[in-house]
């Protein structure tokens, strides 16, 4: 099965075990990640504060280029790319006259046909099934799951998950043999790109996250945004300076929680690339009888 | 040779603007037949109806097309004005040239030459109008009221104690609605209990009234003055009369642990059950899911204990059918179930109630006798938030709308936990604080300025648990949009008020409209705010929008009086629009065959036989035969007549071919 990837840039930089743990795990089930050939930037931030035209045109030729090389799925394991790729798809499909002109602007046919899978919706479609017989070392951890802002919103045009209380990646998690905990700061914002010029605000904001995340007694944060992981992990320092504690919770891919459960090894997954060592916390794990027990839903919000 | 007048409206610009209404009136004056016509800003005006009955009267005219809106809007106004003026008023017609043609084309001359044909049609369809008489039918003074709660039990009265009958329909074991689990009661803080429970107990009592509780209607079939209704009395397992109401069984019932519908959750009931104290009637049910008995065929524990040996366990659901004149609706409204906004943690956190909980909880008669203590632990909560607008105006998750009570209830909530708890912190998240109304603004006042409630003017973004409390977090807009973050010992939502379950089912067995929100649809919604599209169906309360007691109160009212109206004629006129089957001479009497296909498919079992007999007595012809009560001029058996020996007055086969052929002829 040939699968369209966009790496973007973060997959060939700082998280580079989240392209690792993606494609080791693609292995385990036979899926074949194809990347679009001579993918550009997706604009992130910058392009769309700056210049509308650029803004479309950058998502549109990667969609572009992946509809040339007839990949109909295209996986993008970064939330920010996902969010630009799918609202450009978005505003292109709702407009013939723009999208004509992005198209003369990137030379390229675009018809936006291909599906844009963020790392949930591809493990949902192509993995989830066969993923519980696969498992062979659950993960038997608390894990507090955090979505952030660029997975689920805006709602209205990605229509995933329940916007305010997601819950496809505790989901996931469950079904990995782990305790997906019950706690309020699932969407919160991290602080994103504010890291470099203002990581007074990212740690005040990402330590919030990390307090509640350890009073309620998660092991690890799961993640499916590099910059949500490089918030939590990398500016740990800064996090535990404005807390006054020394919190040493791991922050894990979703990617890499998968892949240790179905036995892949620590190395394969990059566990080692983390700033934030990554200890297993001993078992029997903290007393489990005061860890919110919460009962995992599938519901989507009818919105 | 027909002497026919045209009337072209301007609609003020409503017509004129993208109609050459004078061309039009200049066009139509050269047709065959037609003696006069002409043009005018507003033919539905004074001036305008007695040019029309001066035209009438000085150009002898024995036909009449008036060009304007729609015959919803004002063909009752012109025929009436014909009428006035001696002709007959079946022989006015309206052709639309608004809805059809002005509002739904540019200004353009193709515009003003489909208005000419509309008129052309139109005029051809007159020339073949027969003059007719309006049908006299006998009303049944009788109303049916379905729905027990404040609306309902105030229409019922003011009809009953206009001297006609009245059924009521309630589908729960009581009457009362909301109302009778309210506390006490905006503006004036009167007890909702002490206010209502009289009036409950006056309908009970009423010789006027028959109450079915514990009742739902199944079908509506009629017409104004005449429907035919079936009541599904659903069984109580009990029975009534020998039931003295001593509550024996509902003590002894081994089911203690049902959720009680009535506290909201917040208390327990058994199986056999009054819903609370006051109940009218006030005599148990049997919850057949929930009894022992019915789940495991053993227990009988309420037949063995009952004094009068009341328990009725094969009791059967029986159908009541009521002959009434009139209906009124009064089927109320209910709150949207918070669980939409997951973020709030209604359902997972014990102390995030809604509104209604609440006034259980402040309520004497409640769960704690009045004392506000918070569903987990049952302490008093020193920090209430109440959050405003919880799914009202939130076209993304809840309604669109604006829920109109609930800027009031939460003022009044915020005032009865201060009255109640002096050291108590009220704060209040709002979007707006709406208040209109008699003495509104100033309750509202007393809310913020006497009992210190702390009004936020912002969202919640999120309410979680931390360390036993509830952290509210949220934005205070008047503040530059500053996070706030409230620990609280509790959280009230005032949740959205939407139209009550199964609202959309009983508009389609009553056949009335309802709008986008399943409310029930008004007829106008400025000048017929209390009747519905069907004649004879009235609306009270807040079945029709969320509405406050008063405002309940005087829809019920108002809808009593047009039932009052309605029921003060002996006979109504009704429009002879209806089907008939042709008579001939003898021998032939009819083209009617007597094959009766049309009596199947008749949906107002209107076709009735008629015999034809010799002189001998003997019966030599049997022909179908349109009861004038009941036709409703549907023109099914027009359709499905093989011998085409029926028609419809008004809309003959001859009418609906001149008016095609006017159009092919152009
Ligand atoms: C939390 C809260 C607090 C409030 N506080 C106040 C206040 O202080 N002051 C104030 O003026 N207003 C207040 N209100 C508003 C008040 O409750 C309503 O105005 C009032 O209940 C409307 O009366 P109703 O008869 O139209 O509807 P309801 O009270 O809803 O009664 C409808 C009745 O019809 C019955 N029914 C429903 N469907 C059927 C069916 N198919 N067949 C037969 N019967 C049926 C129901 O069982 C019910 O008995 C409050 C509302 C809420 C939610
Ligand atoms: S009445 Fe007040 S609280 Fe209720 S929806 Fe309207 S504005 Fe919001």
């Amino acid at each position: 099965m040939k699968i369209g990837f966009y790496p973007g840039c973060s997959m060939k930089g700082g998280a580079r075990e989240y392209q690792e743990s993606v494609s080791a795990l693609a292995r385990v089930f036979d899926i074949e990640l194809v990347e679009i050939p001579d993918w550009n930037c997706c604009g992130a931030t910058a392009a769309h504060n700056l210049n509308k035209e650029l803004s479309l045109s950058l998502p549109a030729r990667i969609m572009a280029l992946a509809e040339r090389e007839g990949l109909t799925d295209i996986v993008v394991p970064c939330a920010a790319c996902y969010n630009r790729l799918s609202l450009v798809q978005h505003e292109l499909g709702a407009d013939a006259t723009l999208k004509s002109k992005v198209c003369s602007i990137i030379d390229l046919k675009y018809e936006g046909t291909t599906q844009i899978l963020n790392i949930i919706q591809f493990i949902d479609k192509y993995i989830t099934d066969k993923l519980e017989e696969k498992v062979v070392k659950p993960f038997n951890y608390n894990a507090a799951c955090y979505y952030g802002c660029l997975l689920v919103r805006p709602h209205a045009i990605l229509n995933f998950d329940r916007v305010e209380d997601p819950q496809s990646m505790d989901v996931l998690v469950t079904k990995a043999g782990g305790n997906a905990i019950d706690w309020a700061f699932k969407t919160e914002c991290c602080g994103a790109g504010m890291s470099v010029s203002r990581t007074d605000t990212v740690a005040r904001l990402s330590g919030e996250i990390m307090k509640d995340a350890n009073d309620r007694k998660a092991d690890f944060i799961i993640v499916a945004c590099p910059m949500c992981h490089s918030n939590l992990d990398m500016r740990r320092p800064e996090i535990n300076k404005y807390l006054g504690e020394n919190i040493t919770m791991p922050v894990l891919y979703i990617s890499q929680v998968l892949g240790l459960a179905v036995g892949l090894d620590a190395k394969t997954l990059g566990l080692n690339r983390h700033m934030t060592e990554v200890i297993f916390p001993e078992k029997p794990v903290k007393a489990a009888a005061d860890i919110p027990q919460k009962v995992v839903t599938t519901q989507k919000m009818e919105a | 040779m027909s002497r026919i007048g045209v009337f072209v409206c301007h609609c003020g610009e409503n017509i004129s603007a993208t109609v050459d209404c004078e061309k039009v009136a200049r066009i139509s004056g050269e047709l065959k037949g037609v003696e006069f016509s002409a043009d005018y800003k507003y033919m539905c005006s004074d001036p305008g109806q007695t040019m029309l009955k001066d035209a009438i009267r000085e150009h002898k005219l024995d036909g009449v097309v008036v060009a304007a809106c729609s015959p919803r809007m004002h063909e009752p106004t012109f025929r009436n004005a014909c009428a006035e003026a001696g002709l007959n008023p079946y022989l006015c017609e309206m052709s639309n040239i608004r809805e059809h043609c002005s509002w739904v084309h540019p200004k353009s001359d193709l515009t003003t030459d489909k208005a000419e044909s509309l008129v052309r049609v139109m005029v051809e369809k007159v020339k073949k109008n027969k003059a007719l008489n309006s049908i006299k039918v006998p009303v049944t003074r009788t109303a049916l009221v379905i729905g027990g709660g404040v609306a309902g039990i105030q229409a019922a009265l003011d009809i009953a104690n206009c001297g006609h009958k009245v059924v009521m329909v309630e589908k729960l074991p009581s009457i009362g609605g909301h109302m009778s689990q309210l506390s006490e009661t905006f503006p004036t803080l009167d007890c909702s209990q002490c206010i209502l429970t009289p009036r409950m107990v006056e309908v009970a009592q009423h010789p006027n009234i028959t109450l079915y509780t514990y009742a739902e209607v199944e079908s509506v079939d009629g017409f104004i003055g005449n429907f035919k209704v079936k009541v599904r009395k659903k069984s109580k397992s009990l029975d009534e009369h020998l039931c003295t109401g001593c509550g024996l069984c509902t003590t002894k019932c081994p089911q203690k642990k049902i959720p009680n519908e009535f506290e909201r959750g917040l208390g327990f009931r058994p199986a056999i059950y009054v819903p609370f104290p006051q109940a009218v009637p006030n005599k148990p049910v049997i919850d057949r899911e929930n009894c022992t008995y019915y789940i495991k065929g053993k227990c009988k524990v309420c037949e063995i204990v009952c004094p009068t040996k009341a328990i009725r366990f094969d009791q059967e659901d029986e159908i009541v059918e009521v002959d009434c004149g009139a209906i009124v609706l009064a089927t109320g409204f209910d709150v949207l179930k918070p669980d939409f906004f997951p973020e709030y943690g209604y359902g997972k956190y014990k102390d995030v109630i809604d509104g209604l909980q609440f006034e259980r909880l402040a309520s004497a008669s409640g769960p704690t006798q009045g004392m506000i203590r918070r569903p987990s632990d049952g302490e008093i909560p020193k920090k209430i938030v109440f959050v405003a607008c919880a799914g009202s105006r939130d076209p993304a998750k809840g309604i669109e709308y604006c829920s109109k009570i609930c800027c009031m209830y939460t003022a009044k909530h915020a005032m009865l936990y201060k009255h109640k708890v002096h050291d108590g912190t009220p704060y209040v998240f709002y979007m707006d604080i709406r208040a209109g109304g008699k003495n509104y603004e100033e309750f509202v006042r007393r809310a913020i300025v006497e009992d210190e409630t702390h009004y936020v003017r912002g969202r919640v973004s999120t309410i979680y648990e931390k360390n036993g409390k509830l952290i509210v977090k949220g934005v205070d807009t008047l503040m530059g949009a500053q996070p706030v973050e409230i620990e609280a010992d509790m959280v009230v939502l005032a949740t959205a008020g939407v139209a009550n379950k199964g609202s959309e089912e009983l508009a389609q067995t009553v056949h009335v409209s309802y709008d986008a929100h399943k409310f029930f649809a008004e007829a106008h919604p400025k000048l017929k705010p209390v009747e519905t599209n069907t004649a004879g169906i009235f609306l009270a309360g807040a079945c029709q929008a969320p509405k406050d007691i008063p405002e309940s109160v005087a829809a019920a009212s108002g809808a009593a009086v047009k039932v009052a109206a309605l029921f003060s004629n002996d006979l109504l006129t009704r429009e002879p629009l209806i089907a008939v089957v042709n008579r001939q001479a003898p021998p032939v009497y009819s083209s009617c065959v007597g094959c009766f296909l049309c009596q199947s498919v008749c949906p107002y079992q209107a076709i009735e036989r008629e015999e034809i007999k010799n002189r001998n007595g003997e019966v030599i012809r049997t022909l179908a035969k349109v009861n004038e009560g009941l036709c409703q001029g549907c023109g099914t058996c027009v359709a499905l007549c093989r011998t085409k020996a029926i028609d419809i007055y008004g809309y003959s086969n001859q009418q609906v071919y001149s008016e095609i052929m006017a159009l092919l002829n152009d």
